[in-house]
């Protein structure tokens, strides 16, 4: 086996370059290596200027999300095993805009998270002295799936409907949302309907089903969106049906 | 203190960021992209099979000598060509359909979530039953 593995990484430096290139690094090959830690090795040992996002390094900050052979994968969950002795390919995630090197800006995908309101809605807050609003298991298996995103954003890299149109919300704001709707605590489905029932929202996608393929959390997007298109449809129906329903 | 000279005015960071354009034919690089591309080209072959069903039924509604005529316009080697590819695309759509909606739903059976060739699983094995149906029904002599 080689003690070592060719990373292509892509190189872009705003100050002086009008697009990115590559460059190759040789860095040891080591079986329990992924390839985050390929390139912490390039950074100490061979060109501090690199720049990418990382932190936890164990797959729950969503920080260090990048393509690896053109595949959004998260890096610290991707081993150089995997693809040795063939060289590796990194690049930043796909559809976003490439600010140095490997980091992209996430500004986009953060507006459009906040205007899903993440967050729990309640109509009546109840004092804290009454404790907390209890859950049964079924509530809790209802959304928890969901509840898994970590955002980061490797869905967005995967999407083409978000690559083709910015204004479409993306896989993982939706899914949180859902996620909110789902949780038998919150109030506010009526509050997110006007803003997921929108042609760049739910409507926008077309199923292709990538963001639920590449994400590393299992929380499955296109199920939501789907599940929430048929949501949104009943509702329409109802209120053509039954207009004097309270709604 | 005071200065005289006046205050350097703050400049705010504009980074250059680097947006790379969606290529044209961004559903050739990927595998899994084709394959969405071709599912949803397959509504146009099902759209065609619907039209072609509603002149049949149509023509047959006209007598026989219409429904002759229609029965010509299908020998046609050009019609031969284009349902033979409508019929891969009619399966291909039927078989993506199925096993999406298994996708699409959620449906709770005490709690559980339902696994999804429960539900995609009974959609085929109607499809077969139905299929194989009419296949008896028009082949029998």
């Amino acid at each position: 086996m080689a003690d070592t593995i060719k990373l292509e990484v892509s190189r872009y430096s705003p100050e002086t370059d009008a697009a990115p290139h590559f460059q190759s690094f040789e860095v040891p090959f080591r079986r329990d290596w992924v390839v985050l830690d390929a390139l912490n090795y390039i950074k100490d040992k061979q060109d501090g200027s690199l720049t990418y996002r990382w932190s936890c390094r164990m797959g729950i900050c969503g920080s260090c999300g990048m393509l690896v052979n053109g595949e959004p994968k998260l890096t610290c969950a991707t081993f150089l095993a995997d693809y040795a002795p063939q060289s590796i390919r990194v690049e930043p995630l796909r559809n976003f805009p490439v600010i140095r090197d490997l980091v992209i800006a996430m500004n986009d995908f953060m507006r459009k998270l906040q205007k899903m309101k993440p967050w729990l809605i309640r109509k009546d807050e109840k004092p804290v002295s009454e404790g907390e609003y209890l859950q049964t298991p079924e509530q809790l298996e209802a959304f928890k799936q969901y509840s898994m995103c970590i955002n980061c954003m490797l869905c967005y890299a995967a999407c083409p409907v978000y690559g083709l149109d910015p204004l479409f919300s993306g896989p993982a704001a939706i899914a949180l949302a859902q996620r909110y709707n789902l949780d038998s605590r919150d109030q506010g489905a009526k509050d997110r309907f006007p803003v997921l029932s929108q042609h760049d929202a739910i409507w926008g996608c077309t199923f292709v089903g990538e963001c639920t393929r590449v994400c590393p959390k299992h929380v499955d997007p296109a199920g939501a969106i789907q599940q929430y298109k048929l949501t949104a449809a009943l509702d329409w129906a109802k209120s053509v049906l039954m207009p004097w329903g309270g709604k | 203190m005071k200065s005289a000279a006046a205050p350097t005015p703050y400049t705010l960071n504009h980074p250059r960021w680097y947006r790379k354009r969606v290529s044209t034919y961004w559903w050739l690089q990927r595998w899994e992209y084709l394959r969405f591309v071709l599912r949803e080209i397959s509504s146009v072959f099902i759209a065609w099979f619907v039209v072609l069903t509603l002149v049949q039924i149509y023509s047959a509604s006209k007598g026989p000598n219409a429904y002759g005529d229609f029965l010509e316009f299908l020998k046609n080697p050009f019609v031969v060509a284009l349902n033979i590819i409508s019929f891969f695309f009619v399966v291909y759509h039927s078989i993506t359909w199925f096993n999406l909606s298994a996708r699409a739903m959620s449906i709770r059976v005490g709690g559980k979530k339902v696994p999804g060739f429960m539900i995609s699983g009974p959609n085929f094995v109607a499809w077969f039953v139905i299929s194989a149906v009419i296949a008896w029904l028009l082949l029998r002599r």
